[in-house]
């Protein structure tokens, strides 16, 4: 019954999917006010339909429905009934389902909230929306159904990957997703503004928080990968340029790029195409991302199954870069004659610099990520690109762009002359030389951790130092004390500043990243009790076993005793569990965080009798500024993003 | 923007352009770990004696013999043709265990056998429990032996 429910409504979503594609097509064409009226309610039916199919599923994981095969895959009746509606996006079919659900609220969002001021242009915008909308339901009614039966019914479920029970890592393909299909929304602007012609910046500034939403989302996305792959996966790294990473992490970066050569658009005229690539890139990005991780074509740790729907997503990926590209190439007239560039020393080529590199370091992932395939498909070899690759051939590419960070915000637009630059770069550059000095006094002699520190000193004292300035021109001007100017900055223009404050998280997250790759030490020992060893400024001393039954598994732990400097500072337990469904036991690692370094210890094996055991210990220094990092991105996102209620959607200017 | 700056900035960005690809290419064909089965290896002999190799397989049941005071590992590797011995030091990650597939990386020693310095582990999310204790088909292993990798 539930089964039926879902499939149905998922049938009738897809139906309603296709005549909302024609009939905003055709309500483009006529202009013809009801059918834009019936476009937009198709928009809401659409979101009603695939939320009944949503929740049928999700009805069916609560009540160990397993005559539904997906249920039966992955959930249990001893699943919790937080990780068993959190099953919805356990697999493929479910992800999709998930997927859709979002791009009908989206599709649904758009249609209510620029039903007024883009008249013009929301047939079109609907009808691309539609369009990718079919897709999907296509995929989700007749390719792979979250719905398909299994008889005999079995008695119990199989359950998830026990590694997947995790918060954080269950937030983490939704936020992603979230990302993935917020880029639908500039991507089906940018298709509208290329259909009606109507090549001005309006498309850009009425996507603007769209944008940023999507990004945010992204940006959140990737940094629960990670956190989730350094404290579950029991490794001691946050990021393995694993494919299925690189996969989430691809469409940020012209993403990224795209919100700044905006600014060039919305301030120069210039840039058109250019920004019009990017986002056909981003969205591109997105459809291979999935195509790359649920087609089976790689498999590794989040490898769903060798499904079928690897087809439907290159064909639809071919059919976005056609369409999209015919389209650019139809209205290649009606964009030239763009303003020029004046000067290389302003603000517009250190935005193009930082579009410039953010697109080389997509193209140079997505080339390491996808040289398996093409190896295997032309010569027949199996190879893998390894993670010194990414990084060897990325790090310089990211610490040019921390640089051009710091200079961005600050140079002048069409040229800037020496006073500027000697007003706005004086101070923070010999603010971030005397600190390069003194930290390579005193602690880092390598060369690209010095640079990275350097150059993000640089940055962190350019921000400080705007702000600074700001705050002072304020108390003069209107008299107000720090706090209130600060309030009144990012209300006048709240994505300038919102757009510090993520820099200075991006900047803090790359250190922790420099750092923590550079200067990282493991020890792997197997201890007797009251034997110890030591790790840069730790003694970690083992004192014994200690085992019990919890509610899932069984687990074992080992007791060590931590002391910095002599110094006792407590017991960590690494454990290992023993789920009745798997042969061998997962890790549990132990983490003492500090603003200093990490301390990592993983239990590799253990005596039965408790007489040894094996610890590996890991000390990786400032881990944690990655995440502090992190919570400063999307604070400076929300703040760039927030409604503060004083204008419309989009209608700031820099 | 006048012409000649135009041209400038043109010879500019493809030099850069040009570069970065040459960088690239370079950085990939050093990077490139080659994959293969044990029966692969072995054909392959002498030839890849030395080099940075992957090596994928089903750990044969009771060849795995680990030290716990050495950490000193040793097992066998087979593909249902051949087997590679295998030696390694350190903690295997979790999910490595007999009658389970697994990648190693390292180099071919002048003996025959094969000295790993990381062992991958599968992270299939289709894992099957083996309740009636029969080993997994190599093939199906096949199938889920990773391009990408952790640890």
């Amino acid at each position: 019954m539930t089964a039926a429910i879902g499939e149905i409504s998922a049938i009738a979503a897809l139906l309603v999917a296709v005549a909302g594609a024609v009939s905003s097509a055709v309500a483009l064409r006529t202009r013809n006010d009801r059918l834009v009226a019936t476009s937009t309610g198709a928009a809401w039916a659409l979101f009603g339909l695939v939320t009944v199919s949503a929740v049928a599923l999700i009805y069916a994981l609560v009540s160990n429905d397993f005559s539904i095969r997906y249920v039966a895959f992955n959930t249990t009746r001893r699943t919790p009934v937080y990780y068993k509606i959190t099953g919805l996006w356990g697999s493929l079919e479910g992800s999709i389902l998930l997927w859709i659900w979002m791009l009908s609220l989206f599709t649904g969002l758009v249609a209510l909230i620029h039903r007024r001021s883009q008249k013009e242009i929301l047939p079109a915008v609907l009808s691309v929306m539609f369009i990718v909308s079919a897709f999907f339901l296509l995929i989700a009614a007749f390719v792979a159904s979250p719905f398909q039966h299994l008889f005999p019914v079995p008695p119990d479920g199989r359950g998830l990957n026990p590694l997947l029970e995790d918060t954080n890592m269950l937030s983490h393909p939704p936020f992603l997703y979230a990302g993935f299909v917020g880029l639908t929304v500039p991507y089906a602007f940018a298709m509208a503004a290329l259909i009606t012609g109507k090549l001005d910046e309006n498309w850009i500034r009425v996507t603007r928080r769209w944008t940023l939403m999507a990004w945010l989302f992204l940006s959140i996305g990737n940094l629960i990968g990670g956190w989730w792959s350094y404290h579950v996966l029991g490794w001691g790294g946050y990021w393995a340029w694993d494919p299925v990473e690189n996969a989430a992490f691809l469409p940020w970066l012209p993403a990224t790029a795209f919100l700044h050569s905006v600014m060039v658009q919305e301030r120069r005229k210039m840039l058109k195409v250019w920004n019009l690539s990017l986002i056909v890139m981003a969205f591109s990005l997105t459809i291979f991302g999935t195509f790359l991780t649920r087609s089976g074509v790689l498999s590794s740790v989040h490898a769903f199954s060798d499904g079928p729907v690897g087809i439907y997503f290159l064909s639809f990926l071919g059919i976005v870069l056609i369409a999209s590209l015919a389209l650019l190439a139809w209205r290649g007239d009606a964009l030239k004659g763009q303003p020029q560039l004046d000067s290389l020393v302003s603000r517009e080529s250190t935005l193009l610099l930082n579009n410039f590199v953010l697109v080389a370091a997509t193209f140079t992932i997505l080339l390491g990520t996808i040289y398996p395939l093409i190896a295997e498909i032309i010569r027949g070899v199996k190879v893998s690109v390894g993670a010194p690759y990414f990084t060897e051939m990325t790090a310089p590419l990211f610490i040019f762009l921390v640089f051009l960070m710091g200079v961005g915000p600050l140079i002048a637009w069409r040229k800037a002359s020496l006073d500027n630059l000697r007003r706005n770069f004086l101070v923070p550059g010999a603010t971030a030389l005397v600190v390069g000095i003194i930290v390579a006094i005193l602690y880092v002699r390598d060369f690209y951790p010095l640079l990275a520190i350097t150059l993000c000193t640089f940055v962190l004292a350019t921000v400080v130092f705007e702000f600074y300035r700001a705050i002072r021109a304020r108390n003069r001007i209107a008299g107000e004390g720090a706090l209130q100017a600060l309030s009144s900055l990012f209300e006048r223009n709240q994505r300038r500043y919102g757009g510090f404050i993520v820099h200075l998280g991006v900047v803090l997250i790359i250190m922790g990243i420099a750092v923590s790759m550079s200067y990282s030490r493991e020890k792997e020992m197997t201890l007797k009790p009251g034997e110890g060893v030591e790790l840069g400024r730790y003694y970690v001393q083992f004192q014994g076993m200690g085992a019990g039954e919890w509610p899932t598994h069984f687990r074992v732990w080992g007791n060590f005793q931590v002391f910095n400097q002599g110094h006792p500072l407590g017991v960590m337990s690494p454990a290992q569990r023993f789920f009745p469904i798997q042969q061998t036991p997962i890790s549990r690692a132990v983490i003492r965080t500090s603003l200093r370094d990490d301390l990592y210890l993983v239990l590799g094996g253990f005596a039965q009798d408790g007489s040894h055991a094996t610890v590996k210990m890991l000390l990786r220094p400032m881990v944690t500024w990655i995440w502090i990092g992190g919570v400063i991105l999307v604070l400076g996102t929300l703040l760039a993003v927030w409604p503060f209620g004083r204008q419309g959607l989009g209608d700031e200017e820099d | 923007m006048r012409k000649r700056k135009k041209i400038q900035l043109g010879i500019g960005l493809a030099v850069i352009l040009g570069a970065i690809a040459y960088i690239v290419f370079g950085g990939l064909q050093q990077a490139v770990v080659y994959f293969f089965t044990p029966q692969e290896l072995l054909a392959k002999g002498t030839a890849v004696q030395g080099k940075a190799v992957r090596v994928g397989g089903v750990v044969e049941k009771g060849t795995l013999v680990r030290d716990p005071h050495t950490l000193k590992v040793s097992f066998t590797l087979s593909d249902g043709k051949k087997s590679l011995n295998v030696l390694f030091q350190g903690i295997p990650p979790d999910l490595f265990g007999e009658e389970r597939g697994a990648i190693v990386e390292g180099t071919l020693q002048p003996d025959g056998t094969f000295r790993a310095n990381t062992i991958m582990a599968k992270h299939s999310e289709e894992y099957k429990p083996h309740k009636d204790g029969s080993p997994p088909d190599p093939k199906e292993v096949y199938k889920t032996l990773l391009t990408g990798d952790r640890r």
